[in-house]
C-alpha cells in the first residue's frame, strides 16, 4: 500500500506507484493551477505566475497595471493611476544638495511622506532623515543625530544634512537581493517590485546609507492623504513585509516634474536634474562647486551629490 | 532628451524681458532708461509671482511725487521698515536702492533705473557670486519641470530684500525612534532586550 499522503487538490486516480513520478507531479501541478486560473481568473492566480518586471510582455504589464488600479481606486475611494513609465531616452538623473543652505526643517520629510503615500505611524516610514551634526566635527555620523527637536532650527554650531537613497551607480542593494526584486533602471533611479519582494531584508542590511525601509507591519496609509498619482515602482500603496525607499519620486520625474523635496525645500537647498545635459542645474552645480558623495570610501559612487555653494 | 532649442531661448527671453517692461510702463508712465532686463538662463522660464507689496503702498509716487530729502534721519512714516531694515552695514539708507526721483524705481550703482519686478539686477551689484549662482540655477530655487518650463524664484521672492537674512523656523516632528514605533518583542527576543513599552 502507498503511505504517501495526496495532496487534496489532485484527485488523481492513477496508481500510487506512478503518482511518484516528478513528470507526472508537474503534469498534475500544472494542470491543477490551468484549472484554477480557468475556474476563477482571479488576481491571485495571475500574481503568482507572472513574469519578474523587467521579463514582462508589454500587454501584461499593461494588464498587470490595470488590475492595480482598480484594486487601488476601489480601497481607496478615489481614482488611482498607476503608471509604468520607463526610462527617458538620454537622461541620467543625479540630485544635489547644498549643505551650507540647508536649516533642517524636515519640511522636505514630510512632503515625502505624502508624495510618496509612506505609512504614517506603525510603522512610521520616512525616506528622507534629516541628520543634525556638528559644525566642529563636520560629517561625522558618530556626532550626529535624526532626533533633535529644538524651538527653531537651525540651531548655532550644527548644521544639517539629508539622506535619503543615493541611487548609488554601483548598489550593494541590488546586488544582494535573492530574487532580483530590486534593480537599477538605466536612468539611474534603483527601484523595487514590491510584488517581488519577498522580505528577506538583505538590501537593508547591504545598504551602506540606512536607505531602506521595512514594512514591519501593514502600513497604515489614511485613504483621505492617499496620492493617486502612482508608479508601479515607485509610491503606490505597499504591503506589509515589503522594503521601500526614495525613487527620485519615480512618478514625478519620469514625466519630467521636479520630486517632491526639492519644490517644497523653503531655502532651495536641493537640486534635480539629467546629468547629461550640460545646462542641467545639476550639472552646473557639479561645473562650479565641489561637491563630495557620501561614504566615497564605499565605492559606492552615488548620483547624490552633496555640496556647499558658499 | 534636450528640449530647448536656440530659436526656443529666444522666445522664452522676448516673453520674460516683456511682461516686466510693461508692467513698468502702466505703473509709472514712462519706461525705465535702457531696460535691458537678463533673466536667468534655461529653457522657457517663468517668473514667480511677484512678491506683494504692502497694502495700498505701491506706487510710491502716490505720495513721492517728487524728490525728498536725500539724507539719513529717523523716519515718520515707514518705520516699521526702517526698525526692521537689517541689510549690510548699519549706515545702509533707503536711497541706497530706492530713486529719489522717480520713486517707482530702483537705481543702480551707476545710476540706471530699474524696475521692482527686475530687484535681481541690483541685488547682483553686491552678491556677484549669487547672482551668477542664481542665473542657472545653482543658488534659489525653482519649481516645475527639471527638462521644460519651470517657475523660477527672485532673490526678494525669498529674502525679504529689508532684511534678507532667513528667519529661523519651527522644525516638523523628529522621527518615532523603532523603540518606540509600537512594536512588541518576540517571546524569544524578550529575555535579551527589556523593550520599553511604547
Amino acid at each position: 500500500m502507498n503511505s504517501h499522503r495526496r495532496l487534496p487538490v489532485l484527485a488523481d486516480p492513477v496508481a500510487p506507484e506512478a503518482s511518484e513520478s516528478r513528470r507526472r507531479f508537474l503534469k498534475a501541478g500544472g494542470a491543477a493551477l490551468a484549472a484554477l486560473a480557468a475556474c476563477k481568473p482571479g488576481a491571485v492566480v495571475e500574481e503568482l505566475t507572472r513574469r519578474n518586471f523587467k521579463e514582462m510582455k508589454p500587454e501584461d504589464l499593461r494588464a498587470l497595471l490595470a488590475r492595480l488600479e482598480k484594486k487601488y481606486s476601489e480601497e481607496y475611494g478615489k481614482a488611482v493611476t498607476v503608471s509604468g513609465a520607463g526610462p527617458m531616452r538620454g537622461v541620467n538623473f543625479a540630485y544635489g544638495l547644498d549643505l551650507s543652505r540647508c536649516i533642517g526643517c524636515r519640511r522636505c520629510v514630510y512632503a515625502c511622506v505624502k508624495e510618496n503615500n509612506q505609512s504614517r505611524e506603525h510603522p512610521q516610514i520616512q525616506w528622507i532623515r534629516v541628520l543634525q551634526m556638528e559644525k566642529e566635527h563636520g560629517v561625522d555620523l558618530a556626532h550626529s543625530t535624526p532626533y533633535y527637536n529644538p524651538e527653531l532650527v537651525p540651531e548655532p554650531g550644527h548644521f544639517y544634512m539629508p539622506t535619503q537613497c543615493q541611487q548609488c551607480r554601483y548598489p550593494p542593494c541590488t546586488k544582494v537581493c535573492p530574487v532580483k526584486a530590486t534593480w537599477k533602471e538605466p536612468d539611474g533611479i534603483v527601484v523595487i517590485d514590491y510584488d517581488w519582494c519577498i522580505g528577506c531584508r538583505c538590501c537593508t542590511a547591504a545598504c551602506p546609507y540606512g536607505a531602506r525601509k521595512f514594512n514591519w507591519a501593514e502600513p497604515k496609509l489614511p485613504a483621505a492623504e492617499m496620492n493617486p498619482v502612482t508608479h508601479y515602482l515607485g509610491n503606490r500603496p505597499r504591503q506589509k513585509g515589503v522594503v521601500e525607499k526614495c525613487t527620485f519620486c519615480i512618478q514625478r520625474s519620469r514625466v519630467g516634474r521636479y520630486p517632491a523635496c526639492v519644490e517644497i525645500c523653503p531655502v532651495g537647498a536641493r537640486k534635480f536634474g539629467n546629468l547629461l545635459d550640460p545646462e542641467s542645474e545639476i550639472r552646473q552645480v557639479m561645473d562650479r562647486k565641489r561637491v563630495f558623495v557620501f561614504k566615497q570610501e564605499l565605492a559606492t559612487e552615488p548620483q547624490f551629490y552633496y555640496f556647499y555653494a558658499t | 532628451m534636450r528640449f530647448p532649442t536656440k530659436a526656443l531661448r529666444l522666445c522664452a527671453g522676448l516673453l520674460l524681458a516683456a511682461p516686466p517692461l510693461c508692467r513698468a510702463a502702466e505703473s509709472s508712465g514712462g519706461a525705465p532708461e535702457e531696460a535691458t532686463l537678463e533673466a536667468p538662463s534655461g529653457p522657457l522660464n517663468i517668473q514667480a509671482e511677484k512678491p506683494p507689496f504692502t497694502e495700498g503702498i505701491f506706487p510710491c509716487s502716490q505720495c513721492h511725487d517728487r524728490a525728498g530729502d536725500p539724507n539719513p534721519r529717523t523716519l515718520a512714516f515707514h518705520d516699521d521698515i526702517q526698525a526692521s531694515l537689517h541689510h549690510g552695514p548699519p549706515s545702509r539708507w533707503c536711497l541706497d536702492c530706492h530713486d529719489n526721483g522717480k520713486r517707482d524705481f530702483l537705481h543702480l550703482i551707476n545710476g540706471r533705473l530699474i524696475p521692482f519686478t527686475a530687484s535681481y539686477e541690483l541685488c547682483g551689484q553686491c552678491h556677484g557670486d549669487k547672482y551668477r549662482d542664481w542665473r542657472v540655477g545653482v543658488h534659489g530655487k525653482r519649481v516645475g519641470m527639471w527638462n521644460g518650463q519651470k517657475t523660477y524664484f527672485l532673490c526678494v521672492n525669498c529674502h525679504s530684500p529689508h532684511s534678507p537674512r532667513f528667519k529661523a523656523l519651527k522644525p516638523l516632528p523628529p522621527p518615532v525612534p523603532p523603540q518606540d514605533q509600537g512594536f512588541t518583542a518576540t517571546p524569544l527576543a524578550a529575555p535579551a532586550h527589556q523593550e520599553k513599552s511604547p
